[in-house]
């Protein structure tokens, strides 16, 4: 399982890419492989500000529909748009193409909440 | 053993419908019996069913359930259709005489090979009523004027307040504030009555008003409705009142009538974001209120939150097109608390009688009906008018509206013509024309309104339908609309749809929790009969004495079986059973002052319409855990109660627990729930299991809902109609849904738009009841139960069982534990579409545990039958011991190819590593008589991420 180091984890398989106040989010490997083929994905509005373990966005495949948190509090800069037409990155290229959101304006206080990638390792291993 | 031999000879003799509806014989019961190591019916149940449960009585019916014989049946059920008196009806609202063509009226309606399948879960073996229902969607979809529809709702006034959730899941999301809903005062009254009931439930706001007047558009309203035609019979242009609503960030929804919107310029165009409506007049008789097919249009950009089921077309792993249920985890049973609705249930069997009538006379022959029923409605407005009568609307459609000057005699000559109109006040009336209106029927109408005989029309037309509201786009272009109108051709393409269809006709439906059982010729008889069908359901009381009776003689049989004091029989589908007893309980809190009691416990087991329901009933929904062997787990259960205390609305529980086994803590459970002042709420999908040998009341139910099209024989229709009554005790009886046409309600408003639901098909529930009497309803719950241990301990030597009871039986029902499977790549949709080559349906798959099979025999599947099923299963198993050990591929073997459809089998390149015969024969039997499914495995994925619901391009799949 594919578990880059440079990034940040939560227990709800979102990985984020800290850089400054910025944070990109996505699924994880592990994530996507057990909600099998993604037909859909519903994002938020660029702008909307989202809260921490609010819901961020939707993720569907044809066994479940399963909402993903806001790991960060913060404001949407941008969203994956080219999930509309391939959704499949997702599945395909979780670390890469599939990102689902920016989020900007985060607050390193909430950082610390965060997993390791050696943390997130051992909770998929459970 | 001799001693239950005379009983069980004696119960065969007493009851002559027993051997028709039970499928195994005494002989095979016997045997049976030795095979699970018991001596006796009697002791297979009393180690299966707690003792503290069991009924301390016989279970004791009214004097309608005499378990005489059909024929005699049939004679007592012709007496009390008698009792209805069919007047010619054209009161509107909604509902409307129509002609059911002879050859779908037998091929489809009559055809058991139509109305015995079950949702199409496994659309390798349904693509005939897929097909069907694309045609629907392609129906509805283009005389809407919107790019996506449904297949079905349950009726026009739920598919408004569908609409309406809708609307507030999009609109909340942008305006905090909304909260307010404009319903136009034209609106037909038992809409506006069922908005109110949903709205007030979820603390929204309702205004009727005049729509036109916008002042009424405030910040806090998110959707406004319109009736088009409009109640009064007015054709109105909307499209203003629509964008100025629209330009306010308000949802329009429009309630539309399919025939008219062959003439009128669709909604959609008018900038309508919802159109709804009933199919009904499309072939499908009144029926006293249902059922037939609601339904539902939309814009592609809320495709994925539409309410219900929608057929999307996709291709199978050749490419070949072919149909199945889209986005299906948008249902409720995967969202759960949020899911925006509850249905489930849909209409499947009125959709395809509607999409067949539209397929019968293709666009023009719908357009002539249309013409004709309006040039009746032109001519009689010029009678009246000739008459000296004043007629309000200048612009109608197939409603005429008439200010009557001596109100006295017309109700008079109405009476003695035996003719219903609907009486708007004492002296207006609006009578709705219809395809059955014939010369005659027309001469008495405009004598009983006007007094004079029939005026020739003067050859100037009345403007009925002014230039901007016609229609202008063409519709129904597609060939299936063009093709079959001859009946030769038509007959042949509704038999090729049905061929592709696994049904009841054709072999074992072994669906857990869905129990499907005989729906016997006999029960469904009575349906076809005019007095049962062609009524109206808003005709006076005095016209409806036959359902009258019939209706209470099948509550006081739903009273004692339930063991609780009331019955409603308004809810048209367990899910609207389930809101109305929800509702129920809502109020008698609120009557109480404990208005604090908004938490609902909901185990993790049960199935997604609870929650759902919950949440649609304004309570909060709080999971409840399982343990291991899937029973509620009971410290958790406590501990909730405890904590929640004084804010605990209700428990809802299933019983026999979904997990196919008899809880003994239930009645511990119930009395805890009570303790703490909450109320229980009991899912009855699986009372198949309990009638007369245990009870809801029993238990300490407050509410349950009784699937009719389950335990009472109703057939599933392919996915509809279903009936979801309610029984609750006496301290909630007067919560239950109040009359959709009556202003006050005492306690819950009402839930579907006709007091009785679907009433027409409560006369198979009331045969069933009739036939079998106490006796031999209760013998069929012992026979399921048996048959059940039986298929149970057969499988179990070859693959686990999950959760037995105590004594190591299960209920009605068994959880066949494919997950080892995995190991060597077999998935359990593996399985499922491997018995589809064997000729069977699956189980029920994937619930309640995910990854296992779930299998109901029923008591009416014959030995010979379950016995056949189990050797294909442990045939399945087999060959999956082949790829275990390596002698098959993983990737490539007949469970992972299947189903093996002729147009694979008929291959020049076969590069599958067994054999033909093994693909497509894999039991001798097959040789005799097999039935085939239509294509190979189908490609979810790639229809889920490509939805196309109406009639594909076939281009599009070369």
């Amino acid at each position: 399982m594919n578990i880059p180091d440079n990034l940040k984890y939560t227990k709800d398989h979102e990985w984020v890419l800290i850089s400054d106040d910025e944070a990109v989010v996505g699924i994880t490997e592990f994530a996507q492989s057990e909600l099998g083929e993604i037909v859909f994905v519903e994002l938020p509005a660029p702008g909307d500000t989202i809260e921490k373990n609010s819901t961020l966005c939707v993720v569907e495949s044809t066994k479940a529909a399963s909402d993903v948190y806001a790991p960060l509090t913060g404001v949407i800069q941008e969203v994956n748009a080219i999930l509309g037409d391939t959704p499949d990155l997702v599945n395909t290229e979780p670390y890469a193409g599939g990102w689902l959101v920016k989020i900007t304006g985060v607050n390193s206080s909430e950082f610390s909440e965060l997993l390791s990638a050696e943390e997130y390792r051992s909770l998929t291993q459970e | 053993m001799a001693k239950q031999d005379t009983s069980l000879n004696d119960l065969y003799d007493q009851i002559p419908f027993l051997a028709r509806h039970i499928g195994v014989g005494i002989t095979d019961i016997e045997d049976m019996l030795a095979y699970l190591g018991v001596t006796s019916l009697d002791e297979l149940i009393n180690k299966t069913v707690p003792d503290s449960i069991r009924l301390q009585a016989e279970l004791q019916l009214p004097p309608f359930a005499a378990a005489a014989s059909e024929f005699e049946t049939l004679q007592a059920i012709r007496s009390l259709a008698k009792k209805n008196i069919v007047y010619r009806t054209y009161v509107g609202l909604g509902y409307y005489n129509c002609i059911v063509p002879s050859v779908i009226q037998r091929n489809v309606f009559e055809n058991p090979c139509w109305y015995t399948q079950y949702t199409p879960y496994q659309p390798e073996i349904a693509q005939g009523r897929l097909e069907a229902l694309i045609n629907f969607q392609t129906m509805v979809s283009e005389l809407a004027g919107l790019p996506i529809a449904n297949a079905s709702l349950l009726d026009e006034a739920t598919a408004v307040a569908e609409g309406i959730a809708m609307a507030y899941a999009v609109v909340q999301k942008k305006n905090a504030e909304a909260n307010k809903i404009v319903l136009d005062d034209r609106c037909f009254p038992q809409t506006i009555a069922v908005v109110k009931t949903r709205a007030e439930a979820l603390g929204l706001t309702v205004q009727v008003c005049d729509i036109t007047d916008v002042t009424h558009y405030t910040k806090d309203t998110f959707a406004i409705v319109l009736q088009y035609p409009a109640a009064d019979g007015a054709i109105i242009n909307y499209t203003e009142i629509i964008t100025t609503a629209k330009s306010k960030g308000i949802f329009a929804i429009v309630a539309a009538d399919l025939l008219a919107l062959t003439l009128l310029k669709p909604p959609g165009e008018m900038g309508a974001d919802v159109v709804v409506g009933n199919s009904q007049r499309f072939g499908v008789p009144p029926g006293f209120g249902g059922p037939h097919a609601a339904f539902f249009a939309t814009r592609e950009e809320y495709k994925r939150i539409v309410p219900g089921r929608i057929v999307g077309a996709s291709r199978d792993k050749f490419g070949t097109l072919a149909y199945r249920l889209a986005l299906q985890t948008r249902e409720q049973h995967i969202r759960r608390e949020k899911a925006t609705s509850n249905i489930c249930t849909a209409q499947v069997l009125l959709a395809i009688m509607a999409s067949m009538y539209a397929v019968y006379h293709g666009p023009e022959g719908l357009k002539r009906i249309a013409r004709r029923v309006q040039s009746y409605a032109e001519r009689f407005a010029h009678c009246c008018i000739n008459a000296g009568l004043s007629v309000p609307q200048s612009a109608f459609f197939d409603t005429v509206e008439v200010v009557l000057s001596d109100a006295v005699t017309v109700r008079k000559r109405l009476t003695d013509l035996q003719i219903n109109v609907h009486w708007e006040s004492v002296d207006k009336v609006r009578i709705a024309f219809d395809e059955t209106v014939t010369e005659n029927d027309f001469a008495d109408i405009v004598f009983a309104i006007t007094g004079e005989q029939d005026v020739p029309i003067d050859g100037q037309g009345f403007a009925s339908i002014p230039s901007v509201l016609l229609r202008q786009s063409s519709f129904l272009d597609q060939p299936v609309f063009h093709s079959y109108h001859s009946e030769t051709e038509f007959l042949r393409y509704v038999r090729r749809l049905e061929s592709r269809d696994l049904s009841l006709a054709t072999s074992m439906i072994p669906l857990g929790s869905c129990t499907m059982k005989l729906n016997a010729t006999t029960e469904m008889i009575p349906v076809g009969w005019s007095e049962f069908n062609t009524i109206h359901p808003y005709v006076p009381e005095a016209q409806v004495a036959g359902y009258t009776e019939l209706c209470s003689d099948l509550e006081q049989a739903l009273v004692a079986i339930t063991g609780l004091a009331a019955v409603s029989l308004q809810p048209n589908a367990g899910s609207q059973g389930e809101y109305a007893g929800l509702l129920a309980i809502k109020a008698y809190h609120n009557a109480n002052n404990q208005s604090q009691r908004t938490i609902c416990l909901i185990p993790r087991s049960a199935h997604g319409t609870n929650p759902a329901s919950a949440v649609m009933a304004g309570l909060q929904v709080v999971v409840v855990n399982c343990d291991d062997s899937g029973n509620i787990s009971e410290p958790d259960l406590f501990a909730k109660v405890e904590q929640y205390g004084e804010t605990l609305a209700a428990l809802m529980v299933t019983y026999p627990s979904t997990h196919g086994v008899f809880e003994t803590t239930i009645k511990d459970i119930c009395q805890k729930v009570h303790s703490h002042g909450g109320q229980v709420y009991m899912d009855g999908a699986n009372l198949n299991a309990l009638v007369g040998l245990s009870s809801p009341g029993v238990l300490g139910a407050d509410v349950v809902h009784i699937n009719l099209h389950k335990t009472f024989c109703i057939p599933h229709g392919g996915g509809g109609p279903g009936m979801g009554p309610i029984a609750v005790a006496s301290h909630l009886s007067s919560f239950l849904p109040g009359n959709p046409l009556s202003d006050t309600h005492s306690g819950a408003g009402p839930v579907s738009a006709a007091r009785y639901g679907s009433a027409s098909i409560l006369p198979i529930s009331w045969m069933y009841i009739a036939l079998m009497g106490a006796r031999g309803l209760t013998f069929a719950t012992r026979v399921a139960i048996l048959n059940a241990n039986y298929m149970a301990a057969r499988l179990s030597k070859y693959c686990p069982v999950l959760y037995k009871g105590a004594a190591g039986f299960v209920a009605h029902e068994c959880i066949l534990d494919v997950r080892h499977f995995k190991k060597a790549g077999i998935e359990v949709e593996d399985i499922a579409k491997r018995l589809m080559d064997y000729g069977f349906h699956a189980p029920t798959v994937s619930f309640p545990v995910p990854g296992t099979l779930m299998i109901e025999p029923t008591e009416s599947e014959s030995r010979a039958e379950i016995d056949l099923f189990c050797d294909a299963l442990i045939s399945i198993f087999e060959e999956i011991k082949q790829v275990e050990t390596g002698e098959m591929p993983v990737d490539n073997n007949p469970l992972k190819n299947a189903p093996h459809p002729v147009s694979v089998l008929a291959r020049d390149v076969w590069d599958y590593p067994y054999s033909r015969i093994t693909a497509a024969f894999p039991m001798p039997h097959l040789l005799q008589y097999k039935f085939w499914p239509s294509v190979a495995r189908i490609d979810g994925v790639y229809g889920d991420r490509n939805l196309v619901c109406t009639c594909p391009d076939i281009s599009t799949f070369e």
